[in-house]
């Protein structure tokens, strides 16, 4: 199966609030009124500080959680269970660790009924474009933190996902595995052009991947800043860390945090 | 149970290759396999050699030889009797299963069932069933009725309970996860849900099996025609005690060789999360 050049879903959200019922009726509004269009295509993180409704915001376009008003519409479609053309990445890598990590890529094809059969080639492509080439038949146990986050991103691109969405998920890695994968992660979604919805609580790694930055607002979330990020592609390592414009991209969003009192400034 | 550790510990070494395990190897893997064996076998010498020179009689303390000779002479008697308890146990075993598991699902599943029948199954446990065993044969009789439904009733609540725990202690985010992909309720059941809780449910088994004997040997106590447990009163009352203990190392047979069956199911059916570690 060669790669298809397949289009990036598109999104849309429109007057989004999540109200969070709680035992003792002190309910919580985790996202408040969100309008939100997404180009088939972009790269889109957004960022803002602990519990403000990113995850909440994952949940809802992964169709896991019902949305209390508003709409998210995925190539048109109304979500209101999992959309076909989604794939997610979690923050843990939630491999199975009775499978094989051949057969845990090969899960979402088997849920979907289609034909194990035929996506076993692609599955081992996956891995070796992520340099786990040979790694198929071992189990999750025997593979590094690092590793198997690699393995959990194979899972959820084995079907091409028009929509890509990842909820934090280089925040259990060490600094040098992250950049590995930040690298791994762009050189990726360059070669599928889908749409990835990239959550996380790294301005620089935002900055460094995104086409656009959001910015939430602490509880209830909103959209405090829509951030194009101009920076040419494929973006290096250093020559973009170096880079004036991405230290003022980095600078706008620390500024919003700062005058929230959420970043001290220093 | 300590010679299952062994033998999980020995297919995790298989399995996590040879490179990284050279270190623990270098301390003597023969040692560690074998450790229990040798025990065992430095045990059984003493009881040989104390008996003889502390002057018992063989009517108190039969050697070990001597017993494994009697077992060996009275292999046919000894088997046609294991033969009925084994009958009973698996039977009683296999009853406690198949009305176990369903109740654990549905436990599960409904939180008012749970509700409703969590007190009632607490209140069941707390009756030592072997008090029970009178009564059964009271009203089922003296053949493997009465057996049957004492292995049921005192291995029944290990199977529910280690199955229930099994199913609820799986992390929310899987679920979530394979939801994510599309998966139906049966879907989620079958590739998360159950796999995930494979290892509780063995572990119940193992329990549950090595009770089932216990409640149909003493169901043998208490009014049999055949079995191991009507073998040993027998036994007792010609103060025949090679026999008598000939009968107990039968009896322990048949739990040891039950637990492994199940175990070797287990290891066919599962991976240890932690075997490469
Ligand atoms: N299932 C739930 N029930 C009740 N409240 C919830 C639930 N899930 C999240 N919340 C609340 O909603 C708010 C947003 O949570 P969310 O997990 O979306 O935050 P987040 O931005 O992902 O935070 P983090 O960066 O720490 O992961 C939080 O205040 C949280 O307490
Ligand atoms: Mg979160």
């Amino acid at each position: 199966m060669s790669a298809t050049t397949q289009m990036g879903a598109a999104v849309d959200i429109s007057r989004l609030s999540k109200i969070y019922k709680t035992r003792e009726d002190d309910d919580v509004l985790a996202l408040d009124k969100i309008d939100l269009k997404i180009e088939p295509g972009s790269f889109v993180a957004v960022v803002g500080p602990s519990g403000c409704g990113k995850s909440t915001l994952l949940s809802l376009l992964a169709g896991l959680t019902p949305a209390s008003t508003g709409s998210i519409a995925i190539d048109g479609d109304g979500v209101s269970k999992p959309h076909p053309k989604t794939g997610v990445v979690f923050q843990s890598d939630l491999l199975l660790y009775w499978r094989t990590v051949l057969d845990n890529i090969l899960l979402p094809i088997e849920i979907k009924k289609l034909d194990v059969a035929k996506y076993r080639a692609r599955a081992e492509e996956l891995l070796a474009q992520v340099g786990l080439e040979g790694f198929g038949n071992k189990y999750p146990s025997e593979l590094s933190g690092g590793m198997r986050q690699r393995v959990a991103i194979c899972r959820a691109l084995i079907q091409e996902p028009g929509l890509l969405l990842m909820d934090e998920p280089f925040g259990a890695l060490d600094a040098l595995t992250r950049e590995q994968m930040i690298m791994d992660l762009q050189s990726m979604w360059l070669r599928l052009r889908n749409t990835v919805l990239f959550i996380t609580h790294g301005i620089d790694e935002a900055v460094f991947l995104a086409d656009r930055v959001l910015v939430m607002s602490p509880r209830p979330g909103r959209v405090d800043l829509d951030l194009k990020i101009d920076l040419p592609r494929p973006r290096q390592w250093s020559k973009t860390h170096e880079d004036k414009d991405y230290h003022g991209y980095v600078r706008q969003i620390r500024a919003i945090f700062e005058a929230k009192g959420i970043l001290v400034a220093h | 149970m300590a010679s299952t550790d062994v033998i999980g510990a020995a297919q995790a070494q298989k399995k996590q290759g040879k490179g990284m395990s050279s270190k623990k190897k270098s301390r003597g893997p023969w040692l560690e396999r074998y450790s229990a064996l040798i025990l065992a076998v430095v045990l059984l010498g003493a009881w040989q050699v104390l008996v003889p020179w502390s002057g018992l009689s063989e009517f108190v303390l039969p050697t070990p030889l001597a017993i494994a000779k009697r077992i060996v002479n009275e292999l046919p008697l000894l088997a046609s009797h294991a033969y009925v308890t084994l009958f009973e146990v698996v039977a009683g075993f296999a009853m406690a299963v198949l009305v176990g598991m369903p109740l654990a699902l549905a436990i599960f599943y409904s939180r008012a069932f749970e509700r409703a029948i969590y007190p009632i199954l607490v209140a069941l446990q707390t009756v030592p069933k072997v008090a029970l065993a009178p009564l059964l044969v009271l009203y089922l009789g003296y053949g493997w009725a009465p057996k049957i439904t004492l292995a049921f009733l005192i291995s029944f609540f290990p199977i529910v309970i280690s199955t229930v725990v099994g199913l609820q202690s799986l992390d929310k985010n899987l679920v979530n996860l394979v939801r994510s992909m599309g998966a139906s309720e049966w879907q989620t059941f079958f590739k998360v849900r159950l796999p995930a809780a494979l290892p509780n449910i063995f572990g119940g088994f193992k329990v549950a099996v090595s009770l089932a004997v216990i409640g149909a040997v003493i169901g043998e106590y208490v009014a049999a025609e055949r079995g191991l447990g009507y073998l040993q009163l027998q036994a007792n009352s010609l103060f025949d005690t090679t026999l008598n203990f000939a009968t107990v190392v039968t009896i322990s047979g048949l739990g040891v060789m039950l637990y492994f069956i199940i175990d070797t199911i287990e290891a066919r059916f599962t991976y240890k999360r932690d075997a490469a570690k």
